[in-house]
């Protein structure tokens, strides 16, 4: 088919072809840079955290009236307040396994500094920054850690402290992507590090394989699996646990939590969020991220109908239009399939231009976003992917009127002008 | 004229009901997916005290230094103890308040069996004043108490329902973990969005705070903060006095300066101010100081989540899409009717004339459109909940000023629209149209 005539005719439509190749153009830059924030978005929402999710709960609850200060004490007072809530929901029926923590993945309140090789090092100078969790013996097997090196806590190392002490422990478990990060040689169990410059040395003891940082902001994201345990139960006027309930009695445990903890000693607030499933810390960590993707979604699907839409409307249109002329071209021997080839050529020559004007707009959008957001380079499969979709688009949309067209009766070319 | 126009408007959107459905579901979905947006902006980007956030500044002091300060050469985002003391006793505002996160608790009392959480802030007289707290009964403490370091409080209208019965409770007693406080005052509701005076603590649409307390009594009572405290280098305090001579910062400073003289006399004290520590050994580093107004601020914060500017962009393309696709369906409906328009040219219409009905033939599908986009935007909002925390989704309202918007958005943008393909139709030759038809 030759394609001169087919453009000395679209000469004669402007309008329609510049309307149709616009919005196929914009349609791709924006559907593209769409999927692009959702497959982004899917990717982080999936990240596992290292724990094993299910049946897992945090309680958070704080004391009222207990004492506040930092003496030897007071921190003794409050260390009995806690181990009495912890021996409490140990003797759960339902219950697995408990360790106080000081936070959990995905919660974002996060106590966070840096690992030294050398001791009294410059905070700024540490060889990784990493996140500290604080619990018991039971806190690699409340959460499903997996240990992959060395051995867990046992009850003789875990000590208790005040919350704002600094000092550091004598052991600690870290993730395996810290121990690579600062002994590459995969040999960390048993060696020497400082914590947040200080002078005391501190041990590793153990590898588990996989702990995420509580924090999901961007900012934290250079040390996302930077963690270190450390066999502490932090002392102060507020507490959390998580809570292994036995399989299947996730909910039963979690019921049964507030009633017992007031039943131990009711000066204490626990609000509605005091007793929560991981599932739902997970969900609300990502909720914007789930409802963004939702978002973009269902923008890319209207935009394609619309598009779509719009293809059919001016087609139908030039259809209209072109009806004599189509009876004439039938009429001296033009085969329907030629009609029909002619409309879906016409459609992939507009598409066409619209795309390599969409891929320009896709790739400008994103680095605009680059710019403004913390947003990756859109890979270039993601614009082919795309172009690929509005030719099909373009397609799909055109068939039905072109199939019209094709039926036009040669009769048309001799019925009065 | 307008009425008939209208009249036809409305005939020739039955006359083509598939294309009409298509436009007005264009320009729908199109505006309401904008609106639905727009309004979650609207929210978050809004300024949280408009008739004074020119004349309310946050001053900053370096006390980091270079080494070890935010992305370029930032001075860390709120005070040490030692620089908000310093800024107090200087008093070279006219109003000044320091503040930061306490949390306490209420004695169980009366029917309540449980202890109720308190929340709030300590901060200083001068802090109802500067933000226009509007109180219920009773007010805030004077500058006098502040010296007392006197045992008042200030509570919320809900903390008063729930401890007094929502009652006149000034004079009355409170205890709050384990002390006794004298109410002072009750607020109204007050919970500006974003909280702007509190940044530093991350909690841009918490929640209304129960409490305010004098800031001095705080010291007193020696009352670490709940909220952020950032350090830097290696920490050793073990007690209340070496915390409070650490370099950690957790407290938000906040003086009104009323005229640009005074900004300028002000940014000269903060920078006298740190030349002298830095005379005095404490900083060995050149004065580094700020100075934002409650705009610029929250410009710093970027307070506006990426979800809602990176939803509304897309929106927006959205609906410029829809509008690409109006403006092709207007014209291959327009067109359709050139025979007609033929006649009425030769029957003596003008080409204003022309202009005019087909305009108004278009305002009718963007009305038709509008008020699809209404319900959508209505459903939109209502489902801004799975997009945004609750805490945001709240904010987001259909409101007359978001339905008019939306109305007018879609009039407006559909005549716009409708400029090019009217102008096709106005200069349809009707001579040629009528031997051709």
């Amino acid at each position: 088919m030759k394609l001169h005539p087919m453009i000395a005719a679209l000469r004669r439509h402007k309008a329609g072809v510049v309307l149709i190749a616009l919005q196929i153009a914009l349609t791709l830059a924006i559907v593209c840079n769409a999927v692009f924030i959702i497959g982004q978005r899917v990717q982080r929402v999936n990240r596992p955290t290292g724990l094993d999710e299910q049946n897992l709960y945090l309680v958070t609850q704080q004391w009222v009236g207990a004492p506040t200060g930092d003496d030897a004490d007071s921190i003794q007072k409050m260390d009995a307040m806690q181990r009495e809530d912890l021996a409490a929901l140990r003797a759960m029926p339902d219950v697995a396994s408990v360790t106080p923590t000081n936070s959990l993945p995905l919660l974002n309140q996060s106590s966070n500094g840096a690992m030294s090789l050398a001791a009294d090092a410059k905070l700024l100078d540490g060889n990784a920054r990493t996140t500290y969790y604080f619990g018991d013996e039971n806190f690699v097997r409340t959460l499903g850690l997996h240990l992959v090196a060395g051995r867990d806590f046992n009850a003789g190392d875990v000590t208790n402290k005040g919350f704002r002490n600094t000092s550091e422990p004598a052991v600690v478990i870290v993730t395996k992507a810290l121990a690579d990060k600062l002994f590459p040689k995969g040999d960390a169990v048993g060696k020497i590090v400082y914590l947040d410059g200080s002078g005391t040395p501190t041990t590793i003891i153990g590898v588990v394989e996989r702990l995420q940082v509580p924090s999901t902001g961007s900012w934290a994201g250079t040390f996302a699996w930077n963690a270190t345990i450390e066999p502490v139960r932090l002392n102060g006027n507020f507490s959390s646990y998580a809570v292994r309930a036995k399989p299947g009695r996730l909910l039963a445990a979690m019921k049964t939590t507030t009633p017992l903890l007031y039943k131990v000693n009711p000066l204490r607030v626990l609000d509605d969020d005091s007793v929560k499933s991981f599932a739902d810390i997970r969900s609300d960590a990502y909720r914007a991220d789930v409802g963004m993707a939702a978002l973009m979604g269902v923008i890319c699907l209207i935009l394609l109908g619309v598009t779509a839409a719009g293809i059919v409307g001016l087609t139908s249109f030039w259809v209209g239009q072109r009806h004599r002329q189509i009876g004439v071209r039938r009429a001296l021997g033009a085969r329907k399939v030629d009609i029909l080839h002619y409309f879906q050529m016409e459609n992939l020559l507009i598409a066409g231009i619209g795309a390599v004007v969409g891929v320009a707009l896709a790739i400008g959008l994103n680095l605009l976003l680059m710019q403004h957001y913390e947003m990756d380079r859109m890979p270039v499969l993601y614009v082919l992917a795309g172009v690929v979709v509005v030719l099909l688009l373009g397609q799909g949309a055109v068939f039905s009127p072109a199939r019209r067209a094709s039926n036009v009766p040669p009769v048309v070319a001799t019925r009065a002008a | 004229m307008f009425a008939y126009y209208f009249q036809l408007g409305l005939r020739s959107l039955r006359r083509n009901p598939a294309l009409t459905a298509l436009m007005v579901m264009a320009i729908g979905f199109g505006v309401a997916a904008s609106m639905t947006t727009y309004s979650v902006f609207r929210a978050v980007s809004g300024n949280p005290i408009p008739d004074k956030s020119a004349q309310l500044f946050v001053p900053k002091v370096d006390n980091w230094g270079p080494q070890q300060n935010l992305k370029d050469n930032e001075p860390p985002d709120a005070l040490d103890y030692v620089d908000a003391m310093a800024l107090l006793r200087a008093h070279a505002a006219k109003r000044q308040t320091m503040l930061y996160q306490v949390m306490m608790s209420v004695m169980p009392g009366g029917d309540r069996e449980l202890p109720l959480n308190a929340n709030g802030y300590a901060v200083g007289s001068d802090f109802f004043a500067m933000f226009e707290v509007p109180f219920r009964y009773g007010g805030g403490w004077s500058a006098q108490d502040d010296d007392a370091r006197a045992a008042d409080v200030v509570i919320s209208g809900e903390l008063n329902r729930k401890v007094f019965a929502g009652e006149n409770s000034v004079g009355r007693t409170i205890n709050l973990g384990g002390h006794d406080y004298r109410v002072i005052g009750v607020t109204s509701h007050w919970n500006p969005q974003p909280r702007f005076y509190d940044l530093f603590d991350n909690n841009y649409f918490a929640g209304e705070p129960d409490i305010y307390m004098p800031f001095t009594r705080a010291m007193d009572l020696k009352m670490y903060p709940v909220g952020r405290n950032s350090c830097r280098g290696k920490l050793s305090y073990t007690t209340w006095e070496g915390f409070t001579q650490s370099n950690c910062v957790w407290i938000s400073p906040w003086v009104e300066l009323d005229s640009p003289a005074e900004v300028a006399s002000y940014r000269n004290f903060l920078t006298n101010y740190a030349a002298e520590q830095q005379q005095a050994g404490r900083f060995n580093w050149a004065p580094n100081v700020r100075l934002r107004d409650v705009v610029q601020w929250l410009d710093y914060y970027q307070v506006v989540p990426p979800e809602s500017s990176i939803s509304l962009m897309v929106a927006l393309g959205f609906f410029l899409i829809c509008l690409v696709n109006t403006i092709g369906l207007l014209l291959a409906k327009f067109m359709r009717r050139a025979g007609e328009i033929g006649v009425r040219r030769a029957l003596g219409a003008t080409r204003s004339e022309i202009y005019a009905q087909y305009l108004i033939e278009a305002g009718t599908v963007g009305l038709a459109g509008g008020v699809l986009g209404l319900l959508l935007t209505a459903l939109g909002v209502s489902g801004v909940g799975i997009l945004f925390q609750p805490e945001i989704a709240r904010l987001a309202q259909v409101d007359f000023s978001l339905m008019g918007l939306t109305l007018i958005v879609a009039i407006a943008a559909t005549v716009l629209a409708a400029f090019y393909p009217a102008w096709r139709a106005a200069h349809v030759q009707p001579a040629w149209q009528l031997k051709a038809g």
